[in-house]
């Protein structure tokens, strides 16, 4: 006891010299201004549409400060080297996505949304301060790979039972509330990933055959992982959600790439993407008439049928300009049907203008920066690639999302991180913040001064 | 750099696939960009794009006063198009305020006073370009109109519903007093969104009395023996005639020139008869005779002093131009100087014609925003200044009004006597369809003066087309007269 006691306080005094400042008191700090910020946005909305600081403005602001404080003790206790950057990130987000939708609520006062959002809110903090206090060692995952795609693939499967939303069989009610287990099942699939693909690299870069400075895998090492992939994608293709699926498949090219540094995969990955989405887009009219709006935007205008969503999201891009007309004022409710949750950066957009937007991008980039520093900051494979697959997770959701409603890639339906309404995405995108401070705390205090975490 | 796993440079893939994943979220806000700033006025005027109309209507549109009190208002609807028009008196004021509809746009001074009511003039702005840096708009102003309360509802009470108009104007400035056309209709049922606004336009555009239409200044008239003023001044400034009770050497019937067609009159004693005595019982063959001796060239210079054949008047609404032919033979000029023919006025022209009488041969352009405010009352324009124009010599107004007294003290048009006013008027009822079978129209104006005040204070003109009277009846004395005695007495405040 004693003797284990002097050895640890003398890996500590070792440590010590090169290791990095803890930064929590930075967080702390962080935290509180994403808070003031959230409710500065509250009472902006509020001051805009009624003159008023609207009445829940304390209460908003006690709740998600106490969440953020709750989330930031935890990181404390258990994940005390953890980047300080990816906490406030995700509470500034949040709290602007409960900004966003509350202003969006007050143009349908019977269809509230920001009190379940601020329920799941709590649930994915929630998730977020067990993730930290239980898993004290993010190589633990590692051991359960295969129980995380068999859950990956329950889950997704799991809505082909239910009827389908909106044309999309991606939804399950359960006690009144609608799940969307795909949002789950990307971590899951990211966590697989990352564990195959750590202990099967050097056989997917070593092995097979070379053609023109590409070297091909053999069929034998793929096999398993494509395997996978195909269940998962038509799974999706089943379900029509056309936006997870391209997720999943970019999530898996990244890993394939950083695993084993083949521009190989890229190709391969590149001729996938490009006969699938011929493939689809010939056979599902639904996935057609997206890449036709996505292509002609006005089609439905100049046929005198009115502006489709997509025009009136760039419409209401449009009318944001550099400053935004302020939160609250603007009109992208004429978007019509899902602006809380797919086309809730159109609103962001309109109000905060291109300045708005910008910081929001540069929210997750930053979130998705530090992800990868984590990575690089690691000696091991497994969280190397966890880093990775969990911060491109973030990436290309973001760029999935917000390229189609801004008319830069074809429109598909996927959540916005934190901001859009949606409980599974937020419970979600709280476990991969919870992932990167665990992963990142690993990185930061195994950090020996010989690379730049 | 060696690993754990073997011995692959993994970092590099690591900073390649950030700089993808970065790279991705650039392409973002370089989009954002496209949309937002370099491309943002391609979507912003597009015209599926709602966001300017809800604009328009989010805030309270500003009022047209007249005598001082608003005679529009707005509702919050509380709807996507928030603030709807209302009127009060909204038949009375038609023909001035036209209407401001979510649906079919805007008319009259809705229309052309729309940048101050809207709140986009850049005047109304507290500072230049005030509002490009603050996205906002200024609260809507106020039209401040000329209008003369009381001399409009009698004009309206006057016409009683009977199709015409009626147009008055201050001599000395040129302020329109009064305009009112009948039938007229509720501009408020316009101002909506709704099916039942487009079922009440359906109904008005195929009502066959148009109600929508403004006759005070958007139909002209055959203005028959009223125009008879424009050719005493003509044959007065062009030295035709010199004296007024020197006989005319007219026959009667006169026969046209070029033609075996023969001209008569309504009244007797028009063989040769003097100007004045010409004037007092309106005879035909004289003033036909007279615009024949006149010729064409003055004849039409006279008309257009008066504002004949003038296609630019705005007041600030535009105006329908009067005419009188200048490519005519001289049987067509006898006709056209007695007010048929091609000879078309306005109610408003007429006005004017008897406001240049009455201002001493001095025309002012008719105006009827007085100035426009800031919602607070400040005011951002006047009227600014109106120049007049000479029509005529000073000495034959002097004399025109000279006959148009005689006329109402002893002649057609002594139904239009006030007392206590000096009254100068003159009657027509002019003929017109095919072999001038329709219904004719009864015409009167004139002008007053008020005994204790230095110049005529109104000039009012009125036209009644009743299609229902019979022909014998409708005449500019019975008909019109009256109506024009009203206006002219609520004007004095007689």
């Amino acid at each position: 006891m004693t003797k284990a006691g002097t050895t640890v306080a003398a890996a500590r005094d070792h440590a010590r010299a090169v290791r990095l400042p803890r930064r929590r008191g930075v967080e702390l700090a962080l935290i509180v201004l994403a808070v003031l910020l959230s409710v500065y946005g509250y009472c902006a909305v509020g001051l805009a549409r009624t003159g008023t600081v609207p009445p829940g403005a304390v209460g908003y602001g006690a709740g998600l400060g106490v969440l953020a404080l709750f989330a930031h003790v935890a990181v404390r206790i258990r994940a005390p080297h953890a980047d300080p950057l990816p906490l406030p990130i995700g509470v500034l987000l949040n709290g602007l996505g409960l900004v966003l939708i509350y202003r969006l609520d007050l143009e349908t006062p019977d269809d509230r949304a920001a009190p379940a959002q601020l329920v799941w809110s709590t649930l994915g903090v929630g998730l977020f301060i067990a993730v930290v206090l239980v898993l004290r060692d993010h190589r633990a995952l590692q051991r359960y790979s295969y129980v995380c795609v068999v859950a990956a693939l329950v889950l997704l499967l799991l809505p082909i039972l239910f009827p389908a939303v909106n044309g999309a069989r991606i939804w399950i009610r359960v006690a009144g509330f609608s799940i969307q287990p795909g949002e789950f099942a990307k971590v899951l699939l990211a966590v697989f990933y990352a564990a195959y693909l750590a202990a099967n690299r050097n056989a997917l870069a070593y092995t097979g055959r070379r053609v023109w400075r590409m070297q091909f895998p053999t069929g034998r090492v793929l096999g398993p992982i494509v395997t996978i992939w195909l269940l998962s994608v038509g799974v999706l293709v089943l379900e029509r959600d056309l936006g997870t699926s391209l997720l999943f498949f970019g999530l898996f090219v990244v890993l394939l790439y950083v695993a084993t540094g083949r521009t190989g995969w890229i190709a391969v990955g590149l001729l996938l993407a490009v006969l699938g989405a011929f493939a689809v887009g010939r056979l599902e009219p639904h996935v057609g008439g997206r890449i036709e709006d996505w292509l002609h935007p006005f089609a439905t205008i100049e046929a005198g049928r009115g502006p489709n969503q997509l025009s009136q999201s760039l419409f209401a891009f449009a009318a944001g300009g550099v400053l935004g007309t302020g939160l609250g004022l603007g009109h992208s409710t004429l978007i019509g049907f899902a602006t809380k949750s797919d086309f809730i950066l159109a609103t962001a957009g309109e109000e905060l203008g291109l300045a708005g937007l910008a910081a929001i991008f540069l929210l997750y980039a930053l979130l998705v920066e530090r992800g990868y520093r984590s990575g690089l900051a690691l000696r091991e494979p497994f969280g190397r690639l966890l880093a990775v697959g969990l911060a491109s997770l973030v990436a290309l959701q973001v760029f999935v999302i917000a390229g189609g409603v801004t008319g830069l890639i074809p429109l598909t339906g996927m959540a916005m991180p934190f901001l859009a309404q949606g409980g599974s995405s937020v419970v979600t995108n709280w476990a991969i913040v919870a992932l990167l401070i665990r992963v990142s705390d690993s990185a930061r205090r195994q950090y020996d001064g010989r690379d730049a975490p | 750099m060696t690993e754990y796993g073997g011995g692959r440079p993994m970092a590099r893939y690591i900073r390649h696939a950030c700089a993808f994943c970065v790279l991705l979220l650039a392409a973002l806000l370089v989009n954002a960009a496209r949309v937002q700033v370099v491309q943002a006025r391609v979507y912003t005027d597009n015209p599926a794009n709602r966001r300017a109309t809800i604009a328009r209507y989010q805030q309270p549109r500003g009022d047209i006063l007249v005598g001082g009190a608003p005679v529009t208002g707005s509702l919050d609807t509380g709807e996507q198009l928030r603030y709807e028009r209302t009127y009060r008196d909204g038949p009375l004021y038609a023909p001035v305020t036209g209407f401001a509809s979510q649906t079919y746009g805007t008319t009259f001074l809705e229309h052309s006073e729309d940048g101050v009511l809207a709140g986009t003039d850049a005047m109304l702005s507290p500072l230049p370009l005030w509002h490009d840096v603050t996205r906002g708009r200024s609260r809507g102003g106020d039209v401040v109109t000329t209008l003369d309360r009381r001399a409009q509802q009698a004009a309206y009470r006057g016409l009683a519903g009977r199709k015409g108009a009626v147009a008055a104007i201050e001599p000395a400035t040129g302020r329109v007093l009064a305009l009112v056309t009948s039938p007229s209709y509720d501009p408020s049922s316009l101002s909506g969104n709704g099916e039942a606004v487009a079922s009440a336009w359906s109904r008005l555009i195929h009502d066959p009395e148009k109600p929508m239409l403004n006759r005070a200044v958007r139909q002209t008239y055959p203005p028959g023996s009223t125009f008879k003023v424009v050719t005493a001044a003509a044959a007065l400034d062009a030295g035709v005639v010199t004296d007024l009770d020197e006989p005319t050497r007219s026959p009667d019937p006169y026969r046209l020139p070029g033609t075996r067609t023969r001209l008569t009159n309504e009244a007797d004693g028009c063989r040769d008869a003097s100007l004045r005595a010409a004037f007092e019982w309106s005879c035909n063959t004289v003033f036909a005779k007279l615009g024949v001796d006149v010729g064409v060239s003055a004849m039409a210079g006279t008309a257009e002093a008066f504002g004949f054949n003038d296609s630019g008047l705005r007041i600030p609404f535009s105006v329908s131009p009067s005419t009188f032919d200048r490519h005519v033979d001289r049987a067509q000029l006898a006709l056209s100087s007695i007010g048929q023919y091609n000879t078309r006025a306005t109610p408003l022209q007429m006005a004017m014609v008897a406001a240049a009488v009455a201002g001493g041969g001095q025309l002012r352009t008719p105006y009827l925003v007085e100035r426009t405010t800031r919602h607070g009352g400040e005011t951002v324009e006047g009227a600014g200044a109106h120049p007049a124009r000479q029509v005529m010599k000073p000495s034959t107004a002097a004399r025109l009004r000279e006959l148009m007294t005689d006329v109402v003290e002893e002649g057609t048009g002594t139904q239009a006597a006030i007392p206590g006013a000096t009254v100068g008027g003159k009657t027509g009822t002019a003929q017109h369809g095919v072999g001038n079978s329709g219904v004719p129209y009864a015409w009167f104006v004139s002008w007053a003066q008020a005994e204790n005040a230095m110049e005529p204070g109104v000039a009012v003109a009125v036209v009644v087309e009743d299609a229902s009277a019979n022909r014998g009846e409708i005449s500019g004395g019975g008909d019109a007269a009256p109506i024009a005695k009203e206006v002219m007495r609520a004007v004095l405040g007689l």
